[in-house]
């Protein structure tokens, strides 16, 4: 196991290091002249460029000039420093007020997704056929047929202008009640799909072999259910939601955009919008970071609940 | 009706009851009570969207304590299905249990509470199956999974229970036992995964051992050292044992009766000895003769032609009819009743006394 994890760590520095190069080189690579995109509509005087290009090596070009500008990036990234946004606040800066936001965001999201979406998907796995199941398989179908970018204004109008039941919009340094509307907008997907996965997981599991064989024991019914068969059912929903969890840090673009929270979906959305290339790359490698954790994190955590998984 | 020659089987069996005659009753061949558990015209439907599967049509046995009754058939022909459903778990829906008892020490469990019946069920009547890769749940501990059952049903402690099944374990001749308790059931091998799910079926002493199709899965070696196991368990703890396979073979030395059955009937029902010596069903005659033997090398393997019928659709008159040897015009239309031989044996067909007598074989 101690291998498996230090090979996967090894692995995440060569992943680490190619999503990077390639965000970068897309960022950057693209633009036509980065010092007037950075000056915007403003004329650059001769002194302006000089400085700029001796501050972001553009002296140097070609191939050799982006791996030079690109490892230098990269030196000041392992060092703590993520570099100066073209807006001229550090990045840092930026990445530490609005990672809590996002966090918090995250947060809500799964735990209304396993409380909810679980809890409903092993009802409906017990009760098969039933109405239940039946009306919880046409609600998720219809959360999973209505994308985000709908389902997010519609649930604003309707429950933060019309009725009034929630903050319309988030705005700066939001609290929990201010995120709470967004949380379940951005948590409603995962939410369907982990009910789905966690229905017809049970659905199987109760047929099993091991099912009869502890029936055949004498155990009480919500044994059987609430041990056996939810220990084995539950190994494919926690795989989902590891991967999701990863997924809700970063994939808020929508959400985050549509309530004006300033997480971290939030200022990449503005930052693309911006060409603002330092702080996408800057943002863009510390997801990837994110991303990387969540899946090793997954994957051990498979091994520990099924052990018939071990990783050598 | 000819007379028949006597068996050869003189060595009376527990629980048979000796008919000098034959009798063309439709009768059960045992006496009113005092079996351990005996199953009478049980009959189970399994109900699924294409239609009604009739997969028990009046199976009629019993067992007596410390006996060992084998079940014996080919696939569909619901012998597990009768086992599971004395064990009161079969899977409702689809099975609908139509009518029929269930007896065990004069109890009808099909009468009983859910509640009743988990009682039953492991310290009464225990169950192992077949494939005990699948049978045993992959996610824990065998000698949790062996504990479970002591501490739930027994009321045993954690400790208590962790020896006890480290006892079970050496019972079964697992070694290294105290080892083992920790590991999953695929650090196993086959023939040894089968012995945890033996001990953990012995765990509450159940006085009857259902094993269905335990050497099933196994190398033709471990097999036996499964059935010698199984053997002698069975004898040394006073158990009665009821034992389904479709392998002839695994019968023989280890059974005191046997039941043959097709198409969710018993069609013949004899000492182990008479039934192989003389098949009174050409059913059974069939499945002897479909056996492979080292001394007749050379020849090409005889075998019953057909398939077992479709239990949406079975046969009118006798359900064999399509396949069998002996077919008459009676066969077509008539249900055979089970015709009541000597000792204790029954079978299924028009033609009992024939084909028990018929030498050609």
């Amino acid at each position: 196991m101690v291998r498996f994890i230090l090979r996967r760590l090894l692995q995440m520095v060569l992943a680490f290091f190619g999503t990077t190069l390639i965000v970068y080189a897309l960022m950057f690579a693209g633009q036509g002249d980065p010092i007037q995109a950075l000056a915007g509509e403003r004329p650059v005087t001769d002194a302006q460029r000089a400085y700029l290009t001796e501050k972001f090596h553009l002296d140097r070009t070609g191939i050799d000039g982006f791996f030079y500008r690109y490892f230098d990036y990269i030196r000041n990234l392992l060092q703590g420093d993520l570099g100066e946004s073209l807006t001229g606040r550090q990045i840092g800066d930026i990445l530490a007020a609005a990672w809590p936001v996002t966090i918090k965001l995250a947060l809500i999201a799964m735990t209304v997704t396993v409380l909810v979406g679980v809890t409903a998907g092993v009802l409906a796995g017990i009760r098969r056929a039933s109405i239940f199941d039946n009306s919880t398989l046409l609600l998720t179908l219809v959360v999973l047929a209505v994308p985000t970018i709908v389902l997010a204004p519609i649930a604003q109008y309707l429950l933060g202008v019309r009725w009034q039941l929630f903050p319309p919009t988030a705005g700066a340094d939001p609290d929990f009640y201010a995120l709470l509307l967004p949380g379940i907008v951005l948590g409603s997907l995962s939410l369907a799909t982990a009910l789905r996965l966690t229905r017809t997981s049970v659905a199987e599991n109760l047929r099993a072999d091991y099912v009869r064989t502890a029936r055949s024991k004498g155990l009480v019914k919500r044994r059987i259910v609430s041990i056996h068969v939810l220990r084995n059912s539950l190994i494919p929903v926690v795989t989902f939601l590891g991967v999701e969890l990863g997924n809700l840090m970063g994939g808020a673009i929508i959400t985050e955009g549509v309530f004006n929270i300033p997480g971290v979906g939030f200022n990449l959305f503005r930052a693309i919008r911006t060409e603002d290339g330092p702080l996408v790359v800057g943002i863009v490698s510390v997801l990837v970071v994110v991303y990387l954790v969540a899946n090793l994190v997954v994957d051990v955590l498979y091994a520990v609940l099924d052990p018939r998984i071990r990783y050598e | 009706m000819r007379r028949n020659r006597p068996t050869r089987g003189s060595e009376r069996k527990a629980g048979t009851v000796s008919q000098s005659a034959v009798q063309p009753t439709p009768a059960s061949p045992t006496p009113e009570g005092g079996h351990l558990l005996e199953v009478r015209d049980l009959h189970v439907e399994f109900r699924t969207g294409e239609g009604v599967a009739k997969v028990i049509n009046g199976v009629s046995y019993h067992l007596d304590a410390g006996e060992t009754l084998a079940v014996l058939g080919e696939s569909g022909s619901g012998k597990s299905v009768t086992a599971q459903a004395i064990m009161g778990i079969l899977d409702t829906p689809p099975a609908v249990i139509r009518s029929g008892q269930i007896r065990y020490q004069g109890r009808d469990l099909l009468t009983q509470s859910e509640e009743q019946r988990r009682q039953v069920r492991g310290t009464e009547i225990a169950m192992i199956f077949q494939d005990a890769l699948s049978a045993l749940n992959p996610t824990f501990p065998v000698g949790w999974q062996i504990g479970e059952t002591l501490r739930q049903r027994a009321g045993m402690s954690r400790g208590d229970a962790r020896r006890r099944a480290i006892e079970l374990m050496e019972l079964v001749k697992i070694p290294d036992a105290a080892n083992r308790l920790g590991d999953y059931p695929h650090q196993f091998s086959g023939g040894m995964r089968q012995r945890v799910m033996i001990a953990m079926a012995l765990a509450l002493n159940p006085k009857v051992l259902i094993a269905d199709e335990p050497t099933t899965a196994l190398d033709v070696t471990v097999q036996a050292q499964i059935m010698d196991l199984l053997s002698d368990l069975r004898r040394d703890l006073g158990m009665a044992m009821i034992l389904i396979t479709h392998d002839l073979g695994v019968v023989a030395g280890v059974a005191d009766r046997i039941a043959v059955m097709y198409a969710g009937r018993i069609v013949e029902h004899a000492d182990v000895r008479s039934l192989y010596k003389t098949p009174a069903h050409p059913y059974t005659k069939g499945l002897l003769e479909s056996i492979p033997r080292l001394d007749f090398h050379g020849q090409q393997l005889s075998t019953i032609r057909g398939l077992p019928p479709n239990l949406m659709r079975i046969p009118a008159g006798c359900p064999f009819h399509p396949r069998c040897p002996y077919v008459q015009q009676v066969c077509l239309d008539v249900v055979p009743h089970d015709l009541v031989l000597g000792d204790g044996r029954t079978s299924a067909c028009h033609f009992a006394q024939e084909v028990r007598d018929d030498r050609a074989r």
